[in-house]
């Protein structure tokens, strides 16, 4: 497999940014919300074992070129956050192999790693670290990311104070201003009022314009259409079709049966 | 070894992207690469690992910091209640001690005690801390690779840095009761270092398996309860009946305190039987949690 791998590396000149190979990725949960000592001990006493399955992905299998800006879409729980988490190594894939060469920045939909309890500064500072970005890069960047955010007096509040716009344009801040090789983002793209996501919408693409990989998951096919130039389509755990991003959503919204028309209009 | 319909699909980028010019120097991108794979074993390369572990530890350090301030142990009176808290506590120990022996303790077991609180301290910190701190790093699991044995390594920092102030409360003490002062006291930093690795390992496997018992670190404070009393701490090693001697000798925490005490009290090296005891516990400790920890830290992004 390594070996294979690396012959092709030497037939094309260049390595493709992210190659999914054969993913398969398979949750396995307790169905319990609170696993505790206590009720195992009593299950384990009647002999039940409460854990169920979910394939979220089912052998994937794609290269995204450098330089690509790929959307994706798909319904709710086709798949596409447990994508963007497998190629961010977050999730390890339960079968096949993914490579991915540069720097990952995520901006999935939970936002970044923030902790409520404390302070936007501190939230930004620890994120960065765990990003592996070194001190002095962030300390460099955290002006301009506040800036950006316009949260200049918010700062030191713990984030549990934040309004969801303003912790979204916090999380957005801090994902576009990493300076990733590779961009993911998970429905992120429309938070904040009307101007912040203007600001936001403008910034996305001033980064797919420089030579970044991106992929952006969204429910706004709006703005997949204007931003991407692949797009992909998720279906239960599959890719259903990989084109440009018209034929995309045109067969996606077709499936859907909803008119685009109604879609556009909440977007950006 | 990819199908056709991808190797369509992914030419068909590559052109798109080639002809917008988008693509940047080959060089300057290939400066990470990242492979995921399934673990069937269930551990990732160990090396390659710590070197992760290594390269983010700026991350741990100022973990720690945070949750101290958050705790407002940056503050005078945040550090004066950390000290005051052993002290007290040494203080009703030695009183409730001293009337069941009946006046028969001096000065000196004080000091004993208090310096055997102060150093147990290290693994209660990072055993009530530890236990928490996977579980509290939600988001943060979900949304950023890193190695997540930073989370309770950053436990046992704030453990260390809570520990390094007592040692100034105990060093008066320790004169006043007129210890023995001496060269042997650097004997004191490799039992200090044996009691970290030892916390290390024991904060590692409590913060995994809090992430499968959510009601783990409601116990704890019982199990270290009652691990203080079994431990050379409310007595010295030696005066302890033979008939319990077993107990005490299971304890994985006995060879480190008593030679703690070996040091402090009679100012001597630690016996090497304690020494080499404490070596082993420590080690086995720190591998147990680390394995354990790492083979399953790949399943919390789920979990939590
Ligand atoms: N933490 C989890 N534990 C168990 N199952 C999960 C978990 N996260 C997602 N799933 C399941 O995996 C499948 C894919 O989920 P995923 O979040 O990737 O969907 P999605 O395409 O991002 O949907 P949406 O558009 O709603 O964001 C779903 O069936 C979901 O139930
Ligand atoms: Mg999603």
């Amino acid at each position: 497999m390594r070996s294979a791998s690396e012959a092709s590396a030497v037939e094309t000149a260049a390595e493709p940014a992210i190659r999914v190979e054969h993913v398969s990725v398979t949750y396995r949960t307790s169905i319990e919300k609170n696993p505790t000592l206590k009720t195992t001990l009593m299950r384990l006493g009647r002999g039940e074992r409460l854990v169920s399955e979910i394939k979220a992905l089912r052998d994937v299998s794609f290269e995204v070129p450098h330089g690509t800006v790929l959307g994706i879409v798909g319904a709710n729980g086709a798949g596409k956050s447990t994508l963007m988490r497998t190629i961010a190594g977050i999730l390890p894939p339960t079968e096949g192999r993914v490579e991915v060469h540069g720097r990952v920045s995520t901006l999935l939909a939970l936002g970044v790693g923030f902790n409520r309890n404390l302070s936007g500064r501190e939230n930004v500072i620890l994120g960065g670290l765990a990003a592996g970005l070194d001190r002095d890069h962030l300390e460099e960047k955290y002006d301009e990311i506040v800036e950006f955010a316009e949260l200049e007096e918010f700062m030191d509040l713990p984030m549990r104070a934040y309004s969801s716009g303003m912790y979204g344009r916090l999380a957005f801040s801090v994902a576009v201003h990493m300076d990733p090789d590779i961009l993911l983002i998970d429905e992120a793209l429309s938070v904040g009022d009307a101007r912040f996501r203007r600001k936001s919408f403008a910034k996305m693409r001033e980064l797919c314009e420089q030579a970044r990989t991106i992929l952006i998951v969204s429910h706004a096919l709006g703005s997949i259409r204007e931003l991407c130039d692949q797009a992909v389509w998720m279906h239960k755990g599959t890719m259903k079709l990989w084109d440009a991003p018209d034929a995309v959503i045109d067969a996606y919204t077709e499936f859907l049966g909803v008119r685009e028309a109604v879609i556009d209009k909440e977007d950006v | 070894m990819s199908t056709t319909s991808t190797e369509q699909s992914s030419g068909a980028a590559a052109a798109q992207g080639a002809s917008r010019g988008r693509r940047r120097a080959v060089d300057d991108i290939f400066g990470e690469r990242h492979v995921y794979e399934p673990h069937r074993v269930g551990l990732p390369p160990l090396g390659r690992y710590a070197r992760m572990v290594w390269r983010r530890r700026a991350f741990a350090l100022e973990l720690s910091r945070t949750n101290m301030r958050a705790q407002h142990l940056n503050t005078v009176f945040g550090q004066l209640w950390l000290l005051l808290n052993p002290v007290l506590l040494g203080m009703v120990y030695f009183l409730l001690v001293d009337l069941l022996r009946q006046h028969s303790r001096g000065f000196a077991f004080f000091a004993h005690l208090l310096a055997g609180l102060f150093l147990y301290q290290i693994v209660q910190t990072s055993a009530t801390d530890g236990a928490r701190s996977v579980v509290k790093g939600g988001r943060l699991i979900l949304n950023t690779a890193f190695p997540r044995t930073l989370l309770p390594i950053a436990s046992v920092i704030t453990a260390f840095k809570r520990f390094l102030p007592t040692l100034l409360v105990y060093a008066p003490i320790h004169l006043i009761a007129g210890l023995p002062v001496d060269w042997q006291l650097v004997y004191l930093i490799p039992v200090v270092a044996l009691m970290v690795i030892f916390a290390s390992g024991l904060a590692m496997l409590l913060s995994a398996a809090q992430v499968y018992f959510r009601d783990l670190s409601s116990f704890l404070p019982y199990v270290l309860r009652i691990w203080l009393y079994v431990s050379p701490v409310l007595y010295y090693y030696d005066e302890v009946p033979s008939k319990y001697k077993p107990i005490l000798d299971v304890n994985p925490l006995t060879p480190i305190l008593a030679s703690w005490s070996d040091v402090l009290d009679k100012g001597h090296a630690p016996r090497p039987g304690f020494l080499l005891l404490g070596v082993a516990w420590a080690a086995v400790a720190f591998a147990a949690g680390f394995l354990f920890f790492v083979s399953r830290e790949r399943e919390f992004a789920v979990r939590i």
